[in-house]
């Protein structure tokens, strides 16, 4: 995704831009030497509270966490290299691999439920041009405020034993006596609770919708296209640049959940480890346990697991994202 | 933006012996996605209807009554978590939000302000490479951080005060906050800056009279969400605050929580619904800024 260099005088394009282009700024032709010169120090000027932040909070955290990982540290004493010892340590950690499993699972099922959910709506909500905006606005809110803690409280309250899912269920003849103690059943509540966010992603997808061209759909009527052909040679080309950046977003996203899994299993990842996320082990190794360098290690597993998916969402997005300035 | 409104379902070229017909079924169809979007609404919505229902049953209600509404509403739930927990009261804890909140907008806001017009107005050096580092922040995986970052900020001395979760506001770390106030600023019109350049004016005075006023409503966006984002983070303050009367919500709801699970449902969803009010207040005031942002910006809140 490094497009442009320092000589471009044009705008860097980004790949994570849906839809959106900027608009003006276009400079061409060579810059006059003196101006070009006070814009530089004006820009770092300007640039300096976020450069200080990029070293100070994210480049050099990330380098020294890439030490640790290489190190035993307890946080008391000075840490001490140990080589690959963490790594080999954590291929034969079984609540780690089962934490990666957790994880894996909620990120690859919940994320393509999340998007199914976020997409539908989006369409229903686009079928009428007005006064969708109170339902746009009511199905963002859970976006917005289910990451909290309050939330993860209530959603534990809600599918515990004699909550309103057990006993709504108990009417079909479903007993299954709350959700919250049985390990089978913390990953389809998690998912729920992750799908539930759905707004986010479906606002990204309205305003992708009303970018379409009607005249596409007006042609395929012509060809005699039905509506689920119009969605899949119509409505799903033209939405591609917008499932990519959804997908990717969320996808990350997904891996990072801590606070709702933490809360919905008491800071234990219990029942039976079932809430024991990625983050949640991480979390436990380096702030219960003081392994900061066993921990920096899975954090950098983390970091290249996230950077090969994006990787592969690059690389596949050129066969299945369509962008419409390119086949014009 | 383009507003062209499109449909997908569109009304096949009209045939002239089919003209009656037509209206009928639009009509059903109408019908059919009012039950439908109602029905989802409510779906959607069940959770925080049921929260303020649950805060507001006694505590003798839980498990035997499963209805919806309660039989005794009652504020006993809200009267007893104001009392607060570990010695400290419930006020404590808002305050603690509050504060940890505002220096979140102000940091947010100025530092993030001034790195988007550098990348969006500034030519110099180096900018694209940054331009791609900061975009590529936005996908860096916050864990990878919280650890070299809690090592430092435990070496300054800084662990149990409110300075590791606001230090980073003030640089701009959030980048979401920066792409968002750079797009807003390309959209505006050069010329007024141009206009400013020829009557003399510096970047520092074009940047305060001329691009603030203008990108109010991405500051304003900003805010809410700066607000918001600080008002529910757990993380953070479970990393760094140790002591209960440096609790913002989130640790002291977690307290709660545990300390009646399962016995007490009534007052602990009773202090989540006080924990989300002022988040709710603030959606329900500014959600077309919230919703705005978010649909130009593509990023979740």
């Amino acid at each position: 995704m490094t497009t442009g260099s320092a000589h471009a005088p044009t705008q860097t394009r980004t790949t994570a831009e849906p839809g959106t282009r900027p608009a003006g700024n276009r400079r061409t032709g060579g810059q006059p030497k003196r101006k070009r010169s006070r814009d530089t120090l004006a820009g770092y000027a300007f640039l300096s509270p976020w450069l200080l932040g990029l070293l100070a909070l994210t480049l050099g955290p990330m380098l020294y966490s890439l030490y640790l990982a290489f190190t035993d540290y307890n946080l008391f004493t000075a840490p001490e290299w140990s080589g690959l010892a963490n790594f080999e340590r954590m291929a034969g950690d079984t609540v780690f691999w089962s934490s990666v499993q957790i994880t894996l699972i909620y990120v690859l099922v919940g994320t393509p439920i999340k998007l199914a959910a976020a997409l539908g709506v989006a369409m229903l909500l686009n079928f009428k041009s007005r006064g969708t905006g109170f339902f746009r606005s009511a199905f963002y809110a859970p976006s917005l405020i289910g990451a909290s803690v309050s939330i993860a409280i209530v959603w534990r309250a809600m599918f515990s034993a004699d909550g309103p899912v057990d006993s709504g269920l108990s009417l079909f003849g479903i007993n299954l006596g709350g959700w919250v103690g049985v390990p089978a059943l913390i990953m389809p509540m998690m998912i729920l609770l992750a799908v539930w966010q759905f707004g986010a992603p479906m606002v990204i997808f309205l305003a992708g919708l009303k970018q379409v061209p009607t005249e596409l759909y007006e042609a395929a009527s012509v060809d005699g296209a039905r509506a689920w052909r119009k969605f899949i040679s119509v409505t799903l080309p033209m939405l591609s640049p917008v499932i990519f950046f959804n997908l990717l977003l969320e996808m990350i996203g997904a891996f990072q959940i801590f606070a709702s899994a933490y809360i919905i299993g008491s800071g234990t990842g219990g029942p039976a480890g079932a809430t024991n996320f990625y983050t949640v082990y991480l979390y436990t190794r380096a702030f219960t346990n003081n392994q900061m360098g066993y921990a920096s290690a899975m954090a950098w597993v983390l970091l290249i697991a996230v950077g090969i998916l994006a990787f592969i969402l690059f690389r596949t997005s050129k066969s299945w994202v369509h962008y419409g300035g390119d086949s014009k | 933006m383009t507003t062209i409104e499109t449909n997908p379902t569109a009304v096949p070229p009209v045939q002239p012996t089919r003209k009656r017909r037509q209206p009928r079924r639009k009509t059903a169809a109408t019908v059919a996605w009012i039950i439908g979007i109602v029905l989802l609404t409510a779906v959607v919505l069940y959770p925080l209807l049921w929260m303020i229902s649950a805060s507001l049953k006694p505590s003798a209600e839980f498990g035997s009554n499963q209805s919806f509404l309660p039989e005794n509403p009652t504020f006993d739930n809200f009267v007893k978590v104001m009392e607060g927990v570990a010695g400290i009261p419930t006020w404590r804890f808002f305050w603690n939000s509050t504060i940890l909140g505002i220096g979140a907008v102000i940091g947010t806001v100025i530092s993030s302000s001034m790195a988007a017009y550098a990348f969006a107005r500034l030519d110099f050096k180096g900018r694209p490479l940054f331009f791609t580092m900061m975009i590529g922040t936005l996908l860096l995986p916050f864990h990878v951080l919280i650890i070299p970052q809690y090592i430092v900020f435990r070496n300054l001395g800084m662990v149990d005060t409110f300075l590791p979760l606001l230090v980073g506001k003030f640089l701009a770390t959030e980048a979401f906050f920066v792409f968002l106030m750079v797009q807003f600023i390309r959209n505006l019109p050069k010329e007024l800056d141009e206009a400013a350049r020829i009557d003399g004016c510096g970047h520092w005075r074009i940047f305060w009279s001329i691009t603030i006023p203008l990108i109010k409503p991405a500051l304003i966006t900003s805010s809410i969400f700066a607000f918001i984002w600080s008002w529910n983070d757990f993380l953070g303050p479970l990393l760094y605050l140790n002591s209960p009367e440096n609790y913002p919500l989130p640790l002291a709801l977690r307290v709660f929580n545990d300390q009646t699970s399962g016995s007490d449902y009534g007052a602990t969803v009773a202090i989540s619904v006080l924990a989300l009010l002022p988040v709710m207040l603030f959606f329900i005031i500014f959600q077309r800024f919230l919703v705005a942002g978010v649909a130009t910006q593509g990023l979740k809140g």
